[in-house]
Formats: structure tokens, C-alpha cells, sequence
């Protein structure tokens, strides 16, 4: 099956010589029990890479196998080609950003700054020099003789970054690096940090449990659960082509419905839910040998349109089209998001545009439609 | 248009009870002089009322324990002061007239030796306190397994559950010529030391008592330490010895200087090991001050005048440590 944990090249650079970072079949156990296990995965010179994932899932496990805190219980963990998984994380060549910044408290925004530096024994003006760098570029410069506790959390933020960028490191680890800002605060350093990657062609770790930093940031994405990854892949083919059940309802909303398979032919197989829903979806290229018995179908809500009965506005030749009746309206804004009961029981959630039209009323009888392909199925 | 009726207001700022309908404008509150309902005299006499409040709570909560400091310390050491002016003041003579002749006695070099040697022994003390116990609140705040914690720092301090003179002749038993320190060394065929009456004897009394605390305040200060910053200087390519020192002691140096003040001002102090432990030849000024008060000498005057300077020496302690206190980047004080 393409995309699977094991195959995460798929939408990797084809030019790259090796990766730098590579980790292969790593497990690793707290008091016996698993945070992460079966852990592959491969990062690409200059890729934005992020781990995402609910709280627990082991994305922070990951990071932290990766900048040497924690050594894995089984398996290999190789930066830039060499051997890494014993190595104390003061030999690795990667630098972290922490979730809360981890500033020193007792030192200034410069000896902060150059920390790294100096334990590197770099002479005097070669640290001077790379420190204001490292300070400009992240717009820190005039507060170079203050001490943490005078800054804002978006100041530390930038300083923890200068702290990290300043030893150039081959990988740089971010862990939850926006959290504790606020939304607006959060979405200045969201584009901050995709220019600063862009113009150093660094490779960036990031761990997020927030999916729209991670699609609008990443090049690519490791979703995990309970301790494994479920599925990498570009933001796009995270969110359009999700390969499990979990994928498709962590990214986005999304409808899941289960299914028998009723029958099928070269392009299409039908579905009918335990409650007498029939359901339409493209037959998946993997699927030429023998059909999964039961299968469950994800539908994104704005990819279903609803309509006034019998208009059948614009998908007027998909067999997914269903009666019911609006339980629930929501004005958000720039769509408008709908509850429809289908009299078979099921509630879908649809997201249309707001388009000026007059709001659907509560309790009035729709009529749902979606395309074939649009019905996204997965293995049950 | 209905007026609200504020007749069930309980303080000056309560709101107006919702007497007004929904269509009515906002009304403002009435006041004392608006028309209407006149504020009643309770609600006018308020603000003295609380002035008074704001001066009787203080003293309620502060009362006792400013009594007995007043009682106990301030009028003692005022006592204190005007015995060290009168000299050679003896109980049951007549007081002679005032004068500086008693701090002008402690300028005898035969004093000054005494106080030297209490400084000395206050300061190795100190030292070897903070040698001893870091280590020790290290260990225990970050190495050693957390549910051990609190049972490791209580078996610390289990040795301040017993009397400091009971402490003492413990010791004596230990480091007296027979004792069980000689008895060990000669099982080894070394020499026997002559520890009691002896400078060695007073360290390592006074070590013995006040390890404790120095260990419980180091150990809230390291306990304190954030870990990430370790992680963050292991992370920048400190090793395991340069976090130490670049971080983790810069990190608990206001726990450092408040375990070191609160062990030289008690060492300073301390009466019972030197004077158990410490024999004829190691005179300090606290056995100095016994001395002249209740021992042979019985010059109220001198003792007065060397209690003064024991409090004068505790006190620059404490302004040193403010003054350096202060210099935290932190800008927080211990």
C-alpha cells in the first residue's frame, strides 16, 4: 500500500543523497510500557518536517529521541549519516527550540545567545559577529542586555530561535515552538518561521499537536497515535487522500461512515451502511485483487453541497444523493456550517460557502449530494 | 418610567435592583446627594469605619508577635546598649557614670584574638557546611528517584529532633582520647589524635549541627531548578560538568547565600559545642559574653558590649547578602 509508515519516501525530494535524520524500527519504553514504537521515518535535507498529533501520541517522545534526552530502548536513530542513538544530545549536531523556551534566567539575551558559541571556544570576534547576526535576523538586536524575565513570550520566543540558529546545527528541532503564544501572535511567528526557513534551506523538526500549523508550514507530515505513525505525507495528501480512519478525523472535519460492500465494478463500489444508507465510492487502485469486506468512507462537509429538494443543484449525475432534513444551522463567517439527518439516521455535517443566499431554515427538507469520488474510503 | 427602588441595597457599589423594565434607559446609581432616595447615614460613615478597619486589622494580625518582639528583643538590646556604655557595670555596684571605656577594652589585642577565632570558626564552618551539603541537596532534588525524595531529606534532618547539648556529649564520647574516633584508628595501628578540646573538635561539632539546614536550603533551591534549562545547555553542547557550573550553581546561588548566612550567623552564635567541645584554649565570643555574665568575671558592661558586637557582625551578614541579593538578575531576593 503506498503511503504506509513504511514507505515514506513517496514525496521526498528524488534528488536527495541521504537523509538527515533516519530512524528505523526505534521503540522506546517508559517503565515498560511503549511511547513509541515502530517508529521509521526518514527527514530529507532542507525538508520543514513536522510530527503531529494528540497529546501522548509520542511526537514529543520523537523529538526528544532525536536531540539525544532520551536513547532509544531498540532501534537505529542516524543524523547526517552517522550512528546517533547513544550519542548524550551536547555531540549531536541539532539545536532546540523548547516549548517554553528554557531560557537561561540568569543570563542576558546575549549571553544567552552566545552560549553555544562559547563552549565551542570561537574567537572573540567571530562570536560577536555571529551573535548580532543571529540577534538581527530574528529582530532581537536592541534588546541584546536584557535578562528573560523582561521580555514578552514572543520576544523569548525569537531569542530561544537566535539561541538555537547562532550554533548552526544540522537539524533544527522545534518542540510546540508557538503554544504558548497567542492566536495572533502565533500566526506572525507561523509566517516568521517559514521565511526563516526558507531563506536558510535548514532542515526543521517541528512538533505541534495544532494541524493548521502544521498543513500551512510543513513540506511534509508524520500524523501519529498511540505511539506510531499513521501516516506521512505532504499537507495535501495528508488531508485530501487520509490513509486510516484516524488521519481523516484528526486533519480537518470530516464525515465517517462504515460499510458492507455490496457490490462493485472496475471503477465503483457500493456501500450499505448497518442502517440501510447507500454509498458510492471510487474503487481504489490497490484494491484489484480482492475487496475488503467492510470498509468506511470519510466525507469532508465542504464537499457535500446541499440544496432545496429536487433542484439538485450542480452534481446532478452523482448517485450519492440523499433527502433530509436540517437539524442544525451555524453561521461561522465565510461558510455556514449545516447538521443534515438523513432518514436513515445518519447526521451529516456540511460546510458551504457564503454565498449570499438566503440561510437554510432549521427543520426545512434539504437534499444532499456529494461526488463519487468524494467519498474517501478507507480500511475499516 | 419606573424608578428603581434601592431600598435593599447592602453596600455602596451593589447594583441596582432589576426593578427598571428592559425598555427603561440605563439609570444611574443614586447617590447621597441625587434625588430621590438618600443614602442612609450607615452608608456615609463607612469610610471612617474602614479607616479604622485599615489600622485595626494590621495591628490584630501583628499584634502578638510585635509584643513579644518588642518585649523580648527590642527592649532587651536597647537594655543591652545602655549597659555597654556604663563601664565595668557589675550587678548589686553602683553604675558609674557612662562612657566608651568597654568597646575601647575590646580593642585589646587579647579580644580581638577571640574575635578572629569566632570569625574563623564561623566562616570554616560555613565552608564546610556548603562543601558537605551541596553535594548532598544535589543528589537528593535531582538524582535521586522522586518518591525517595521527602523519606531522604527527613532522615537529613532527623538529627535536629534530638538536643543540641545532647548532640555535643555525643560527640565528646566519640572524639575524647579513649573515644570511639582514637579506639578505630588504633585498631587501624595509626596514632591516636587528641580531637576533643581541640579546634577540629568545634568544626566538626558545629558542621554536625547546622549540615541540616544548609541541606534543606539548598535542597529548596535546587529542587526549584528547571530542568529544561539543563536539557537547553546540554542541547547548546554543554557538558555534563559545564552545566554544572554554568548553570545549575549560577541558578541556586540565592539558595547558596541564604544556607550560608543562616549557618555563619548560627555558627557565630553557637555557645554549646565550643564551649563543650572546644575546652579551655578555644575562647569565642559567645563563651566570651557567658562569661562575663554569669562565669567568674561578671562585667555586665564588657558582655554588653560584646553582645553588641556579635549583633552588629550578624547584622552586617544580613546587609551584605541584601546588598548582593539585589544584583539577581532575577531582581528577586532568595
Amino acid at each position: 500500500m503506498e503511503q504506509r509508515p513504511g514507505a515514506v519516501l513517496t514525496a521526498a525530494p528524488p534528488t536527495a543523497p541521504s537523509p538527515d535524520i533516519e530512524l528505523r524500527d526505534i521503540l522506546k519504553t517508559f517503565a515498560g510500557e511503549p511511547a513509541v514504537q515502530g517508529l521509521n521515518l526518514q527527514v530529507q535535507p532542507g525538508e520543514f518536517f513536522s510530527l503531529l498529533g494528540p497529546s501522548g501520541c509520542g511526537k514529543t517522545t520523537t523529538l526528544r529521541l532525536i536531540a539525544g534526552f532520551e536513547t532509544p530502548t531498540a532501534g537505529s536513530l542516524h543524523i547526517r549519516g552517522q550512528e546517533m542513538a547513544q550519542v548524550p544530545p551536547y555531540r549531536r549536531p541539532v539545536n532546540t527550540v523548547f516549548q517554553s523556551y528554557a531560557l537561561f534566567r540568569h543570563l542576558s539575551v546575549w549571553e544567552n545567545v552566545a552560549f553555544g558559541l562559547k563552549l565551542q571556544r570561537l574567537g572573540k570576534g567571530e562570536l560577536r559577529s555571529r551573535v548580532t547576526a543571529a540577534l538581527t535576523q530574528v529582530k532581537m538586536d536592541p534588546f541584546a542586555q536584557r535578562f528573560p524575565a523582561q521580555l514578552s513570550g514572543g520576544q523569548q520566543q525569537r531569542v530561544a530561535l537566535a539561541r538555537a540558529l547562532v550554533n548552526r546545527p544540522a537539524v533544527l528541532l522545534l518542540d510546540e515552538p508557538l503554544g504558548a503564544l497567542d492566536l495572533k501572535l502565533r500566526k506572525e511567528m507561523q509566517l516568521e518561521l517559514a521565511n526563516l526557513h526558507r531563506s536558510l534551506g535548514l532542515t526543521f523538526v517541528m512538533v505541534t499537536h495544532d494541524q493548521e500549523e502544521a498543513l500551512s508550514l510543513s513540506d511534509r507530515i508524520a500524523v501519529m497515535n498511540q505511539g506510531r505513525i499513521e501516516q506521512v505525507g505532504s499537507p495535501s495528501q495528508i488531508y485530501e487522500n487520509p490513509q486510516t480512519a484516524f488521519v481523516a478525523d484528526f486533519i480537518g472535519d470530516t464525515n465517517l461512515l462504515r460499510g458492507q460492500v455490496e457490490q462493485s465494478d472496475s471503477a465503483t463500489v457500493k456501500l450499505v451502511t448497518e442502517t440501510g444508507l447507500p454509498i458510492w465510492t471510487e474503487r481504489r487502485s490497490e484494491w484489484n485483487g480482492t475487496l475488503p469486506q467492510q470498509l468506511m468512507v470519510s466525507i469532508r462537509p465542504e464537499r457535500i453541497l446541499v440544496s432545496a429538494p429536487g433542484q439538485m443543484a450542480g452534481i446532478a449525475r452523482s448517485p450519492n444523493c440523499h433527502a433530509g432534513r436540517l437539524k442544525q444551522v451555524m453561521y461561522l463567517g465565510p461558510n455556514i456550517q449545516c447538521q443534515v439527518q438523513l432518514p436513515t439516521g445518519e447526521e451529516l455535517t456540511v460546510l458551504q460557502p457564503n454565498g449570499r443566499e438566503q440561510l437554510p431554515v432549521i427543520d426545512a427538507e434539504v437534499e444532499v449530494s456529494w461526488q463519487v469520488q468524494d467519498s474517501h474510503a478507507l480500511v475499516a | 418610567m419606573p424608578q428603581p427602588k434601592p431600598t435593599t441595597n447592602i453596600g455602596p457599589s451593589s447594583p441596582v435592583p432589576n426593578s427598571s423594565g428592559p425598555s427603561s434607559p440605563p439609570t444611574p446609581l443614586p447617590t447621597g446627594s441625587g434625588p430621590g432616595f438618600p443614602r442612609s447615614r450607615r452608608s456615609l460613615g463607612l469610610p471612617g469605619w474602614n479607616t479604622g478597619k485599615r489600622l485595626i486589622q494590621p495591628l490584630i494580625l501583628l499584634g502578638p508577635a510585635g509584643l513579644w518582639l518588642v518585649v523580648l528583643l527590642l527592649l532587651p538590646t536597647l537594655l543591652l546598649l545602655e549597659l555597654s556604655l556604663i563601664p565595668g557595670f557589675r550587678l548589686g555596684q553602683p553604675p558609674g557614670a557612662y562612657g566608651l571605656g568597654n568597646y575601647v577594652t575590646l580593642l585589646d589585642p587579647l579580644y580581638l584574638t577571640v574575635m578572629g577565632r569566632s570569625l574563623t570558626y564561623a566562616l570554616g564552618t560555613t565552608a564546610l557546611c556548603l562543601v558537605l551539603g551541596f553535594p548532598v541537596a544535589y543528589w537528593i532534588a535531582i538524582l535521586a528517584p522522586q518518591r525517595w525524595r521527602s523519606l531522604l531529606l527527613l532522615g537529613f534532618i532527623l538529627p535536629l529532633w534530638t538536643s543540641s547539648l545532647l548532640r555535643a556529649y555525643a560527640w565528646i564520647t566519640i572524639l575524647r582520647p579513649s573515644g570511639v574516633l582514637n579506639s578505630i584508628l588504633a585498631g587501624l595501628h595509626l596514632p591516636g589524635q587528641a580531637w576533643l578540646n581541640n579546634t577540629p573538635a568545634i568544626f566538626i561539632g558545629m558542621t554536625y549541627s547546622f549540615l541540616p539546614y544548609m541541606v534543606l536550603i539548598l535542597y529548596a533551591s535546587l529542587e526549584k531548578l528547571d530542568r529544561r534549562m539543563l536539557e537547553a545547555a546540554a542541547d547548546l553542547g554543554a557538558q555534563p560538568h559545564q552545566t554544572f557550573w554554568k548553570v545549575t550553581l549560577p541558578q541556586s546561588l540565592p539558595g547558596i547565600a541564604a544556607g550560608s548566612l543562616l549557618v555563619f550567623i548560627s555558627a557565630l552564635g553557637d555557645f554549646v559545642v565550643p564551649d563543650l567541645l572546644g575546652g579551655s584554649s578555644s575562647m569565642t565570643l559567645s563563651r566570651l559574653v557567658y562569661q562575663q555574665f554569669l562565669g567568674a568575671t561578671r562585667n555586665w558592661g564588657l558582655g554588653s558590649s560584646l553582645s553588641l558586637l556579635l549583633i552588629g557582625a550578624v547584622g552586617l551578614a544580613i546587609a551584605l547578602l541584601l546588598k548582593w541579593g539585589n544584583r539577581d538578575s532575577d531582581g528577586s531576593l532568595l
